[in-house]
């Protein structure tokens, strides 16, 4: 088999599961009205997919904020910040970053998805250890493998299961590096943080938090996990996402590590791509001063979660264990997830559509993301939505 | 390591893995775990951890790079094992 025909067969694996016409994978939205209102096809749906925690993907002051960096600084910074240097908007959000969690240091990266690759594969290399939780983000992964260190996994959240790992590993632990996420984003569980942390006092390592599911979303000031259990002086580095509850494009990484400097001279992922544009720093910054001030926003989307969880619940559908903003129905097969997805859009709802190898253990979903700025009226629609399709979905497959 | 102990991680793979597949093959030392088992990545992962379990050893998965046979996972494991002990 060539290169092209091993595509081609990963294609006809895809089709088998979807139709042709099925466009559940990067479906088109044709306009956005709003936070959470938007038009795909002729229907004009209700967002329930975007990760949109806080709702402020049309918030004036950042909005605004975005519109004077253009006209100041132009619509991009045309090159990584290592040749064409830092702007001052990337050097202040770093600063605030740093402000936010109370740490030394921090660095902004282009993407989410490259805050994890550029800090992990700039903090273990080769001969180090990564220890990750099974059902980590592909970033983490990618950034394990690009690091070129050894990954071992313990089962999601298994707390015993990543002691017994972690006592195999003997002296390599000094080398080794701990990741768990915040909130997990596939079922929108917590890590056991206070668990993890003490497993890593008693072992040793060195741990990294990824926020970015739980950015504005725990914690009085919406720091993430750290601030909701109280264990921010406990973990080593928290990287996170502004494409979530900031509503833009970029990751960042805070540390008390002196050393996270140094990543800004030895992580590909930061040195070599194009530094965020003026625009994205400036919303972001924007972003993230509501954030810190948003705790009527966190109130009113928590509200939203334990209303949406408790209606899925009620109507029998699995779910992930804890009410949180993300909140997915777990079904058996992909067709089973298919039907309700399409059902569901028919109802001029979107969610997004989770198949395997991307939902854990082989399992099928429909992940809802929940917004602070979603009514409770547009919240008990989907729910009722939800109620009204199981036992189509129980039926039909 | 002694034979018996390869013979070991032998059998006990190619338990788990018809019992994973439940294919209707003869599982041997040479038989591909993707193309003839469609062991997809996420079982494979799964079927490591259970033999670092059953071993008291850690496998890093990016030592499955290059891994596609029952006899070149069962050489993976017999070396870690023989290296760890």
């Amino acid at each position: 088999m060539n290169l092209l025909e091993k595509l081609d067969a990963a294609a006809a694996a895809r089709k088998a599961l979807l139709p042709d016409g099925v466009g559940a994978f990067g479906i088109p939205i044709e306009e956005v009205f709003s936070a959470t209102e938007a038009r795909i096809g002729d229907r004009r749906v209700l967002l329930m997919g975007t990760n949109n925690y806080l709702g402020l993907t049309f918030a004036p002051e950042c909005i605004r904020a975005a519109h004077d960096a253009i006209d100041k600084e132009g619509t991009g910074t045309t090159g990584s910040r290592m040749a064409n240097g830092s702007y001052f908007g990337h050097r202040a959000l770093e600063r605030e970053f740093a402000d936010f969690y109370q740490c030394s240091s921090g660095i902004i990266f282009t993407t989410g998805y490259q805050a994890n690759l550029g800090v992990i594969s700039g903090l273990v290399g080769s001969g180090d250890t990564v220890l990750i939780d099974g059902d980590s983000h592909a970033s983490i992964y990618d950034g394990c493998i690009l690091s070129g260190a050894n990954i071992i996994r313990f089962k999601h959240n298994d707390m015993a299961d990543m002691e017994k790992r972690l006592r195999r590993l003997g002296d390599n632990v000094e080398t080794t590096l701990i990741i768990a996420e915040g909130i997990y984003s596939m079922l929108g569980d917590q890590a056991p943080l206070a668990d993890i942390v003490q497993l890593k006092n008693k072992y040793g390592g060195i741990l990294l938090l990824d926020e970015a599911h739980s950015l504005g979303v725990l914690g009085k000031t919406g720091q993430g996990l750290v601030e909701e259990t109280g264990l921010l002086n406990e973990v080593d580095f928290i990287t996170g996402t502004f494409s979530k509850s900031l509503c833009s494009i970029g990751g960042f990484c805070v540390s008390n590590h002196p050393q996270l400097e140094q990543l800004r001279y030895v992580s590909h992922p930061y040195i070599f791509t194009a530094s965020p544009s003026p625009a994205t720093i400036a919303s972001t910054r924007a972003a993230l001063e509501l954030l810190r001030k948003g705790s009527h926003l966190r109130d009113k989307l928590w509200s939203n979660c334990q209303q949406l969880y408790s209606q899925l619940k009620e109507a029998g559908y699995k779910l992930g264990p804890d009410p949180g903003p993300v909140i997915a129905a777990i079904v058996e097969t992909p067709q089973q997830a298919l039907l309700l997805w399409q059902q569901l859009l028919e109802h001029n709802i979107y969610v997004n559509l989770i198949l395997p190898p991307a939902a854990p253990e082989g399992k099928s979903l429909v992940r809802c993301s929940v917004n602070a700025v979603h009514t409770m009226e547009q919240i008990k629609y989907v729910g009722d939505t939800f109620a009204k399709l199981y036992n189509l979905i129980n039926v039909q497959t | 390591m002694t034979e018996s102990n390869y013979d070991e991680i032998m059998k006990l793979l190619c338990d788990r893995l018809s019992d994973l597949t439940n294919a209707d093959i003869l599982i041997t030392p040479e038989t591909n775990l993707i193309s003839q088992l469609s062991i997809d990545s996420i079982k494979l992962l799964n079927l490591i951890m259970e033999i670092e379990d059953a071993f008291d050893i850690s496998i890093p998965i990016n030592a499955l790079t290059d891994v596609q046979t029952v006899r070149e996972l069962v050489d993976l494991v017999h070396k870690i094992k023989t290296t760890s002990s």
